[in-house]
Formats: C-alpha cells, sequence, structure tokens
C-alpha cells in the first residue's frame, strides 16, 4: 500500500489477471502432506503456497511453561528465502513476529484446549510462495492441519482478504494488487458462527467500506469453507 | 478472586475506578520533555506513562521508494515499567504494540516523506520512533499512538553542514500532513469499553484497535484477544473509536 499506480489496476471490470472484483484465485488445498507430522495441509491461491504442519497435542516441557488447565498453541509464520523477487533473510523478522500471534489468535477460538492439560500444541506456516493474501492462505492451511491431526475443533477456520483497488471493492488480493491498492483488510471467521478472529486492516477507507469489506469477505468466504472440506473429505473419503 | 469482581462489575456495565464504559481516564500529554532528542511526548492516560522520542537521522532509502524518507518505530517493555516485563529483545507483544503504532502513522500519511528526500536512490532523513514504557497499567497501544504523534508534531529537523549533521541547531518542523489517533474499544460479553486498565484487560474477550484520520477515515485496524467478534460487533466498535477519537484530537 501507500504506493500510487500510474495505471488503473482495474479495467472494464477486469483485474490484472482477469479476475472479476468479487473473483477468489483458483484455489488448491491438499491435506495430509508431511508424513512426520500429526496433521499438514498445503493451500495455494493462485501463486500464493502456504504449508501448515501440526506437531501435538504433546507434553510441553519445560514443565513450568504447563498449564493446568488447558494446552497451549504456539504459532510460527515463516516466509522461506526463495519466496518472492528478492531473497528474504532466514530468521523471523517484526513482521513475521506479529504475523504469527494474529495467526495464532484467529485459530486458538476454533479449539478446544481445555481437553489437553499441560500440552503444547505447534503451529508451523512456511509460505513457499508469496503472491499476496500470505497470512490469510497460512491460516486456511493451519485449519486443515488442525483437522488433519484430529484436534476437536468448534468450527474450522477460514482465511480470506478483501480491499479497495483503484475505486473497486475487491476479494483476494495478489501480490501486485496488494502493493497498489486503496486498502488491504485480511479476515479470519469461523464460518458457522461467522465468528470474526482476525481483522486487520492498512490504507484508507469510509467507515461504509470497511463494513461492506468485512461483508463481502464474510460471504465469499463460505466458498474458502466449503473447499476446505472437500479437502479433508477427500483425505478420509476415499 | 479480584478477577472475577472486576469481571462480573464490567459485565454490569460497571468499572472499578468508577467510570463509564466509554470513558477515558486522565489524559496528559507533556511535549519537549527530552531535550536531547528532535521531538518527544509523554503521555500518561491514568497510571500508564509512556515517553516516545524521535531520533532522525540520515539513511539509504529502500530500492522500492528511492525518493521517500524513513519511519521506523520500536518499542520497548522496560522492565521497570511492570512486574510482568523481563529484560531482553522484543517479544510478540512489543513487536505487534510497535507495528500497529507505525502503521497508523504510515497509513494516515501523517509525514510527507518525500520532502525528507535528499538524493533520490541515495541519502534520505530516517525517523526513528522509540517507544518507551514507564508505567503499564492497560492501554499501552493508545497511549503510544498518542505519544507517538505528540513528539512528531514538535519534531524538528537538524541543520545539515556539508552533509553533516548538526543537532545543536535544529531547523523547521516536519512536514506533517495528517493526525491518526488510534483507539482500543474492548469487548467483555455484551458490552463495549474504552481505555481498558491492565487488570480490565486481564478480562476482556476481545479488543479493536482503530487509527482514525481527521475526517472520520479509518487508515488502520487490528483485533487482538482471544474471542471472535460478529459482524455487528466490529461495526459498532469501529463507531465507538470514530466517536471517541475526536475526543483525543481536541487534546493535541
Amino acid at each position: 500500500m501507500g504506493m500510487k499506480s500510474k495505471e488503473k489496476m482495474i479495467v472494464e471490470g477486469k483485474r490484472l489477471d482477469g479476475r472479476t472484483p468479487d473473483e477468489i484465485r483458483e484455489i488448491e488445498m491438499k491435506v495430509g502432506v508431511i508424513p512426520n507430522a500429526n496433521g499438514s495441509a498445503r493451500v495455494s491461491f493462485g501463486r500464493t503456497t502456504a504449508v501448515a504442519a501440526v506437531y501435538g497435542p504433546r507434553i510441553l516441557h519445560p514443565r513450568r511453561l504447563q498449564e493446568p488447565d488447558t494446552a497451549i498453541i504456539r504459532c510460527r509464520y515463516n516466509m522461506a528465502p526463495f519466496s518472492v523477487d528478492e531473497r528474504i533473510r532466514p530468521g523471523s523478522s517484526r513482521r513475521e513476529k506479529e504475523i504469527s500471534k494474529v495467526t495464532r489468535l484467529a485459530l486458538e477460538p476454533a479449539l478446544f484446549l481445555e481437553k489437553y492439560p499441560e500440552t503444547v500444541i505447534d503451529i508451523y506456516i512456511e509460505i513457499i510462495q508469496a503472491d499476496g493474501s500470505t497470512r490469510v492462505t497460512g491460516i486456511n492451511a493451519a485449519s486443515l492441519a488442525l483437522a488433519d491431526a484430529g484436534a476437536p475443533m468448534r468450527d474450522l477456520v477460514v482465511g480470506l482478504a478483501g480491499g479497495k483497488l483503484d475505486d473497486t471493492i475487491i476479494i483476494d488480493l495478489c501480490g501486485k494488487e496488494d502493493n497498489y491498492s486503496v486498502a488491504d483488510i485480511p479476515i479470519a471467521f469461523l464460518p458457522r458462527k461467522n465468528e470474526i478472529t482476525l481483522l486487520q486492516m492498512d490504507g484508507q477507507l469510509n467507515p461504509d467500506e470497511v463494513k461492506t469489506i468485512v461483508k463481502n469477505v464474510l460471504n465469499a468466504g463460505k466458498k474458502v469453507y466449503e473447499k476446505q472440506k472437500e479437502a479433508l473429505k477427500k483425505k478420509y473419503h476415499k | 478472586m479480584r478477577h472475577d469482581y472486576v469481571l462480573k462489575l464490567l459485565e454490569s456495565g460497571e468499572r472499578l475506578d468508577g467510570r463509564k464504559l466509554d470513558e477515558f481516564r486522565d489524559i496528559k500529554i507533556e511535549v519537549d520533555t527530552i531535550e536531547r532528542a528532535e521531538g518527544s511526548a509523554r503521555v500518561k492516560i491514568g497510571k500508564t506513562d509512556i515517553i516516545v522520542g524521535i531520533k532522525m537521522d540520515l539513511g539509504e532509502p529502500f530500492p522500492d521508494v528511492p525518493n521517500q524518507g524513513m519511519l521506523r518505530t520500536g518499542a520497548e517493555f522496560s522492565p521497570i515499567a511492570s512486574p510482568e516485563f523481563n529484560p531482553g529483545p522484543p517479544g510478540e507483544d512489543a513487536t505487534e504494540l510497535a507495528r500497529v503504532v507505525d502503521r497508523g502513522i504510515r497509513e494516515s500519511e501523517c509525514i510527507d516523506l518525500e520532502k525528507l528526500c535528499l538524493k533520490p536512490g541515495e541519502q534520505v532523513w530516517t525517523m526513528f520512533v522509540d517507544i518507551h514504557m514507564m508505567n503499564h497499567d492497560g492501554n499501552l497501544i493508545d497511549v503510544s499512538a498518542l505519544a507517538a504523534v505528540a513528539a512528531l508534531m514538535r519534531t524538528k529537523m537538524p541543520e545539515l553542514e556539508d552533509g553533516k549533521i548538526n543537532r545543536e541547531k535544529l531547523k523547521e518542523k516536519l512536514p506533517i500532513k495528517h493526525i491518526p489517533i488510534t483507539v482500543t474499544v474492548g469487548k467483555i460479553s455484551d458490552k463495549f469499553l474504552i481505555d481498558p486498565t491492565k487488570e480490565e484487560e486481564q478480562v476482556l474477550d476481545s479488543k479493536l484497535m482503530v487509527a482514525v484520520m481527521e475526517d472520520g477515515k479509518i487508515c488502520a485496524m487490528q483485533k487482538s484477544g482471544d474471542q471472535g467478534l460478529s459482524e455487528e460487533e466490529t461495526s459498532r466498535m469501529i463507531d465507538l473509536a470514530i466517536k471517541k477519537s475526536k475526543e483525543i484530537r481536541k487534546l493535541l
């Protein structure tokens, strides 16, 4: 954001990649991609690809970190050095640290953590290729990995970004759109109750525009929810 | 026990310190508190006390924005401010705080960064916004964000003599374009509240931080806390934040 585009990004109702404003990129989801993990998944939205693995619940060491009445979640969002044009130096940046935190908060409300006292559930998210909307793609992958690990869940967690580009409200921003957008709002939610668990925004919008984008994302996210359910069924119903 | 008491009170719409749910504690803004900084402010809201100092330095611009000055915001949860803070590099919460404050400043286009370019692609001014906790009694984000803009508004650029900075001579003010005000709205069961104390923060279900511009536009948001929000709650929290931001703005 912040960068101003000289050309129009939306021409005759079509975006750079030919999508309509409310169209999501092609979604691919596969559950069970890392044999060593208790649960795992790979999710792609267009060229953005996230892989998530869940280890646990497992006993947390050292013991002083254990919680007597609940499991704790540790979450790490990480971008692979080769995931973008300019190589990213390994090691977690401030951006990654913040995203790790908001991702954990986005997932926690879906879990019955009190079932596994004194344990830890580790969620590792690797962005292996980035083309916008990486944090929400990571959340979709983590949601599937948690379900695959057999964690008791209230609901799956759907992630999807909305925003404004030129004068148009759009869904699922790709990298270039993200760079030139007026605003970007990544959202995660539990679809059954439409409970929003991640909400961030940057850019400049009127309150009414913000509310419209939230509404649109909650609606369009239903498609992502269906894709998640399909991906889980594919693994378990042969 | 006290935890339960605070919770019960809030659920019935009351607060330990007698405030209304949508009422801020006393706000005190002192500016130019640190003489050796190029700009500074100390903001106290209730017992929360934060100093922000601005230092200006020369640097090389980011390759993607060669003609813009740079803004770097950092926060340290100094162990003097709370028994829960430990020495060491910034953790998750300090990092989030710094990034949310940074986002408010950046996205509102608070500073005209293009005016801070000396030689495109080679040399630009860098502003370091350092947030230093003195005492933590809740609502660190609103206090930090307010102290940051109060400090930026007072910041004067040092003189350049033969390409070197002379901090003894400060000249014109930073080119300020917009002033964002960040207001955090907390939620507990069906109640919304403003300016939670540390005790209240421990019982909140969730929080939404909203950065608001002069014209009521929103320029940054961040949800926090361990429970979800409905669409309608989100919308009411945004409206409350906009309303309260107008009160805070008058203090600057």
